[in-house]
């Protein structure tokens, strides 16, 4: 099994040099799509079927292809890799980050090349202290060895890059939402339209695209479409993807796997099964914002639409594993908890909806709640509905709570029964 | 972007309406009349989709059952679009909406100051939402001293972003923000202090709760409902922006913006609504007062007009001084007292003569001076010499808007509708202008300008003749000082040039008519070059065009003629002549004139001088029309009828008219019909509102809402039984709660209500579209309109270059919102708000003298000495210094002099 995207990481958890990534085949691919037009390196991606894999699996080559292109398109444009991973569950991106900073560079360029981008930053999550660190040294290095700056890789096309460190809002994930920060403003997400393509930094054409995302791209423009698209065990869309699996299993990590595995397979072939003494409840498939899957929904293969069929999303392929010694509802807090604390502020059902929704978790949780509640929080969940909030952040929040009262309302009304969590 | 142009049919609840094309569906919703909820909607500000009040379930089409909900404000009301505001998800999704806002929401209603004209109350019932289901504590805030016209009471906020999108991204305001995330967001100042944008008070306004509410109402707080209101016209700066006023217990209230889409739109400055309070004055003159030995005493109004008669127009010759902040009538019936022959304009010459220029500029000239409003709509802007910040603060504010009219253009590009005003603001990345200024040194709509150039008033006038030559290469050349002024001059020439609707800014406020003339050559040039130009002159006070169309002599003509001696009789009308000359000359003017009778509003230097003092109305006691920078003749109305003999003016004079030659105006119509009969220039002031026999079928207008109470109670610690109400004889309207209920003519709104909107908002139900005109057209009637033929010509007489003195300044005025108005600098509040005064100059001159920032000199010129402090102002030219303008111990100063600064 082919895994291009983590076959290089070291084990013992060090970078990859320059030196080591280029004697791995690294900046090849870049040095064939600088040979390449830009709207042949753009096709191929298209062709590859990559969708990105930040969550809403948008074709990145469809994305690419709203950008102004030409003699009369607004300059600078602006590339941006969007590092700013904060779902909870969700640690794919700091592995590609800390590991093979490279691979994303190179992807950076060869994207920023295929429109024409001039300018091109990496937002990074504020705690990543260390994928900072290791990525403002691959910058450097790309500069010194000319594959960034001026006439790049021998080339008549110029490219500049920026690391940027957020100051920490889970808010900046949204794409609309970083360009903002990054702009020196308020992280609240802007409206659409205008598209961040025609748009984005400082009004002006912008391709936002996740970690992983990037990841992929020097791979595509190196192998082909074709081995690329073979990679894929899903129809969904090419490539491998980052697969994670975290709570009370054997071993928890993160997987390079084609993309479509069963969720059986991740959580009981490559997370170990569940550890000894607990039995499997429930999952949310994609992070934190994603809805419960249950034992029923196993074999749903890990991809876009197959997740969607089952009620929920593949979101970042994370998956949150609750078992049977959890109190759900207290999970369920805890994820409410976190969302009510990112919320903007912007629009009233996030800012308003978010925290009355953990304040009642809370008190349910705590022996507090009452059975009208459960009432509310279905309210709520059809008042923070997808188009009802500005973004989807709220929505997001609403998928592991709608969700846990379909599946765990029983454990609900047992905590307002019993004045108390019956897991304390 | 052309609106309304193109029709839609749009289908709401099935039904359809016809609607202009290219809105968004919540104006026209309201437009039709729907009520439909919202919050961070402002129809100046637009949508930025924030509160999600305004759900809509929007179906595909007609076969389309399921729908999506829509937040309306967000989604354009293209042809086609079916929508429904009763469906049952809608419904329940508004509710929530307030449920969750009322999450946080104290309910202290009866002690907030927007209890009854709260948009959140109004909004909370039209929504249906009514039963608390949150049982947690309510999120508190630390609420900050901000300054002393506005209360910060955060914990009420619903965080809808109005505030520091009107305050930041609409006025331009620096020191208001949004601070925190999720429901700790904070709308405040980074530290306590005066919010010190112009226009804060809007704020109060804009805010739909109790969030930021009227300092300057709470020290003397009445419930809307309570209070006794009239339409009238801010009297603190010659824009004539439209106010309404409102009364209890024999004093003014407060003062809010009535809306005026041809004027000020939705807003006022804080000069305007917090520059009332001379009105409540303990020095008003509440009776006739009657000179004995050095004091005043009370008289009768009887004894008054008998003692007057006999003592004052027993007199042969008796002239009378006008008023620029005295009505038309008022200036008008003294005029008629005293006889064409003896009727002095009550300003200086100089003053007089550059109010008369800008007239016939506008007037013979071929250029149209827009409406304030308009100004908002022109893409290119040079501003002449004028601190209009400070001269005329809503010029300032509709220039703001006028500079982003020219980068929107990018967003029209992309499809994005006007209306989406966050993604346009995306889009237009903080880019404005072009905005050129060219004034004596920084101004703060520097903040805006594309380039701003600082010169002396001489050389400002050059390089305005220079701009207009590089438009019109037939006028004569002018070299400019310098390269960058020769840049400049270029740049502003290519710009306005460039521009669809260039705009050209001066004014008065220089005293020099060479300025006055450059901005008038520019203006033809480019009209001449086929651009739709504009031309716009800021003058002094609220009815300084008013008086000037009707006086053709001015205050040193008086002077001059008292100097000949002969005068008996000397009768001023609301004119302070030590405001507006120097001490020794109003002394002597006021010694040789005989008897002098004033008409006064508040005790001052020359009541203090005269042998009768009779007590006239200010806005708030009086009737009758100024005519504004515009040309705009608008009328105010008389707020309530004191309890002591105030009372206008003119009523006054047509008194002693009557007793004298038995002519007598049966009314306020009856002057005004004789007055535009003897001045056909005026013709249009007839129309400016309604006559007193209007009536809404047999009904007049209410002054009083239908809510009013304690009209007994009140009062009956004097008497128990009710008094009859008083009688407007001048107006349509009535000081009582009884009358027409609906919209009454767009002239005589004394107040903005409707069924179900309680606030500021219900302004929506009497325009003819949201943000449109107000039904049956927007109130007054312009004046000056340009001549087809251009009498006016070219101006071609270019000032030399300024030569500095040594040892001596060219000392020019400084103007400041808050200290260069008369009467407004008598409230409290915008006292606190007033500088100490200073003179700057730059940091070469300050150097040259050995004097530092704080130094105190000495200024002495023609006879006089001011003693002030000394401040830094490195824009200034060399050998040239600022004063303020009609602080105290400077009023009266004639500006441009020169003087010499010595340290003390």
């Amino acid at each position: 099994m082919e895994r291009p995207l983590t076959e290089h990481i070291k084990n013992d958890g060090s970078v990859l040099s320059l030196k080591e990534y280029e004697a791995a085949g690294g900046y090849q691919a870049l040095r064939k799509a600088l040979k390449m037009t830009p709207q042949e390196v753009m096709q191929m991606v298209k062709d590859s079927n990559l969708r990105g894999r930040g969550g809403a699996g948008f074709p990145t080559g469809m994305k690419w292809s709203f950008v102004p292109m030409g003699d009369h398109a607004p300059h600078p444009k602006y590339i941006v890799a969007n590092g700013d991973e904060m779902e909870p569950g969700t640690f794919k991106d700091r592995v590609l980050l800390e590991g093979n900073p490279h691979q994303l560079i190179e992807g950076m360029i060869i994207s920023a090349y295929a429109i024409q981008a001039d300018i091109s930053y990496i937002f990074l999550r504020w705690a990543y202290h260390e994928a900072a660190k290791r990525v403002k040294n691959a910058i450097q290095e790309a500069y010194g060895a000319g594959y960034l700056g001026k006439k790049i890789a021998g080339s008549d096309y110029s490219v500049e890059m920026h690391l940027h460190t957020s100051v920490g809002r889970y808010m900046c994930g949204e794409e609309t939402a970083l360009l903002n920060a990054l702009e020196g403003k308020r992280a609240n997400p802007r409206s659409k339209p205008p598209f961040p393509q025609v748009s984005g930094l400082f009004g002006k054409p912008t391709i936002v695209n996740n970690v992983e995302t990037f990841s992929n791209i020097a791979h595509i423009i190196d192998k082909g479409v074709e081995w690329y698209k073979a990679l894929s065990k899903s129809p969904d869309g090419g490539g491998t993807k980052l697969y994670g699996v975290s709570g009370h299993v054997k071993k928890p990590a993160i997987w390079e796997l084609p993309l479509g595995v069963s969720l059986r397979e991740l959580i009981e072939e490559h997370a170990g099964g569940m550890m000894d003494g607990y039995k499997f409840r429930a999952a949310l498939p994609g992070g934190a914002s994603t809805d419960f899957l249950t034992e029923e929904h196993l074999d749903v293969a890990m991809d876009f639409t197959n997740t969607m069929k089952a009620g929920s999303r593949m979101g970042t392929g994370t998956v949150i594993v609750l078992d049977d010694k959890t109190c759900p509802v207290g999970m369920v807090f805890n994820l409410e908890k976190f969302f009510a604390q990112e919320s903007c502020g912007w629009c009233t059902p996030c800012r308003e909806g978010l925290p009355w929704t953990a304040k009642i978790l809370d008190a349910i949780e705590h022996g507090r709640g009452m059975m009208n509640q459960l009432d509310i929080l279905s309210f709520e969940t059809v008042y923070m509905a997808p188009g009802n909030t500005f973004c989807a952040l709220a929505p997001g929040a609403m998928e592991p709570l709608q969700s846990a009262l379909k599946y765990f309302r029983e454990d609900f009304e047992r905590h307002i029964k019993e004045h108390k969590c019956p897991w304390d | 972007m052309p609106l309304g142009l193109i029709m839609a049919k749009i289908f709401v609840d099935n039904i359809e309406y016809e609607v202009p094309d290219g809105k968004n569906l919540l104006e026209v919703c309201l437009s039709l009349g729907f009520n439909l909820t919202y919050f961070c909607w402002h129809p100046a500000m637009h949508s930025v989709g924030a509160c999600r009040q305004c759900g809509v379930v929007n179906f595909k089409d007609e076969n389309d059952k399921r729908g999506r909900l829509v937040m309306a404000c967000m989604q354009a009301a293209t042809n086609g679009i079916r929508i429904s505001i009763e469906d049952p998800r809608a419904h329940a999704f508004r509710a929530g909406n307030i449920e969750a806002l009322m999450l946080n929401h104290p309910h202290d209603c009866p002690v907030c100051d927007e209890g009854g004209e709260c948009h959140l109350q109004d909004m909370t019932l039209m929504s249906g939402h009514n039963y608390r289901r949150n049982t947690f504590k309510k999120r508190t805030h630390y609420n900050q001293y901000l300054g002393p016209f506005i209360n910060h009471e955060m914990n009420r906020c619903i965080q809808c972003y109005r505030c520091v999108r009107f305050y930041n991204d609409y006025a331009g305001g620096k020191d208001f923000a949004v601070f925190a995330a999720h429901d700790d967001v904070y709308f405040g100042r980074q530290e306590e202090g005066a919010l010190e944008n112009e226009f804060s008070g809007n704020l109060v306004e804009v805010c739909p709760t109790g969030v930021f509410t009227d300092k300057v109402l709470r020290k003397h707080y009445t419930r809307k409902w309570d209070l006794t209101s009239a339409p009238s016209v801010c009297h603190q700066c010659s824009l004539g922006c439209n106010i309404l006023a409102s009364e209890r217990y024999g004093g003014i209230r407060r003062i809010l913006t009535r809306y005026n889409g041809d004027v000020n739109g939705y807003f006022i400055c804080d000069r305007g609504r917090f520059g009332y309070e001379y009105a409540n004055s303990d020095k008003r003159i509440k009776q006739a007062l009657k000179k004995s030995g050095n004091t005043l005493q009370h008289l009768s109004k009887d004894s008054a007009l008998q003692e007057i008669k006999d003592f004052i127009f027993s007199g042969k010759n008796i002239i009378g001084i006008g008023s620029p902040r005295a009505s038309l009538e008022s200036n008008f019936m003294l005029k008629e007292l005293v006889g064409e022959n003896n009727f002095y304009g009550g300003i200086p010459k100089q003053e007089s003569a550059l109010i008369s220029q800008a007239i016939s500029i506008l007037h013979q000239g071929k250029v149209k001076t827009p409406s304030l409003k308009e100004v908002e709509s022109y893409d290119a802007v040079l501003i002449l010499g004028e601190d209009i910040t400070n001269t005329a603060p809503m010029l300032a504010l509709a220039v703001r808007q006028a500079a982003k009219n020219k980068p929107r253009e990018k967003a029209y590009a992309l499809k994005i509708p006007h209306w989406d005003d966050a993604a346009v603001r995306e889009i237009v990345q903080g880019e404005i202008g072009p905005v050129y200024l060219l004034t004596t040194h920084h101004t703060k709509l520097d903040e805006i300008s594309t380039k701003s150039q600082y010169t002396t008033p001489d050389d400002i006038a050059r390089a305005g003749f220079s701009i207009a030559q590089q438009i019109n290469h037939s006028l004569p050349t002018v070299d400019t000082a310098d390269d960058a002024m020769q840049a400049f001059v270029a740049a502003v020439a290519r710009d306005l040039l460039n521009a669809k609707r260039p705009l050209v800014i001066s004014g008065t406020s220089l005293f020099s008519s060479s300025v006055i003339q450059a901005a008038a050559n520019i203006a033809y040039a480019l009209k001449d070059s086929g651009k739709d130009a504009g031309l716009v002159y800021a003058v002094p006070e609220v009815n300084s065009t008013g008086m000037s169309m009707m006086a053709s002599k001015d205050l040193d003509d008086a002077i001059a003629r008292a100097n000949e001696g002969g005068i008996d009789a000397l009768i001023i009308t609301e004119n302070d002549l030590y405001y507006r000359i120097e001490k020794n000359k109003a002394d002597d003017f006021l010694k040789n004139c005989g008897h002098v009778l004033v008409l006064e509003n508040l005790q001052n230097e020359t009541t203090a001088k005269a042998d009768y003092v009779l007590p006239a109305g200010t806005f708030a006691e009086s009737t009758g029309t100024v005519v504004n920078n515009e040309g705009r003749a608008q009328r105010f109305y008389q707020v309530y009828k004191p309890s002591n003999d105030i009372c206008s003016s003119w009523e006054w004079l047509n008194e002693f008219r009557n007793s004298v030659s038995d002519t007598y105006a049966e009314n306020f119509d009856a002057v005004v019909d004789e007055m535009v009969k003897r001045y056909p220039d005026l013709q249009k002031v007839k129309f400016a509102a309604p006559d007193a026999n209007f009536r809404k079928g047999t009904q007049k207008i209410p002054r009083e809402t239908a809510r009013y109470s304690g009209r007994t109670a009140m009062l009956a610690n004097i008497n128990v039984s009710e008094p009859k109400p008083p009688v407007d004889k001048d107006s349509p309207l009535s000081f009582t709660m009884e009358g027409y209920q609906g919209i009454p003519p767009s002239a005589d709104i004394p107040f903005f209500w409707s069924p179900g909107w309680n606030s500021v908002q219900s302004i929506n139900r009497y325009q003819t579209e949201v943000g449109g005109s107000l039904h049956g057209g927007n109130p007054g009637v312009r004046l000056l309109e340009p001549s087809e033929e251009n009498k006016s010509g070219y101006f071609d007489k270019i000032p030399e270059r300024f030569t500095k003195k040594e040892g001596e300044w060219w000392i020019i005025p400084f103007y400041h919102i808050y200290g260069s108005d008369e009467l407004s600098v008598k409230g409290p509040a915008l006292a606190e708000r007033i500088p100490s005064a200073y003179i700057s100059m730059n940091e070469k001159d300050l150097n040259k003298n050995n004097l530092r920032e704080g130094d105190k000199v000495t200024i002495s010129f023609s006879g006089d000495k001011i003693n002030v402090p000394v401040k830094e102002e490195n824009t200034l030219p060399d050998g040239v210094a600022g004063l303020p303008k009609g602080f105290e111990g400077l009023t009266g100063v004639q500006f441009p002099f020169w003087g010499k600064i010595t340290k003390v």
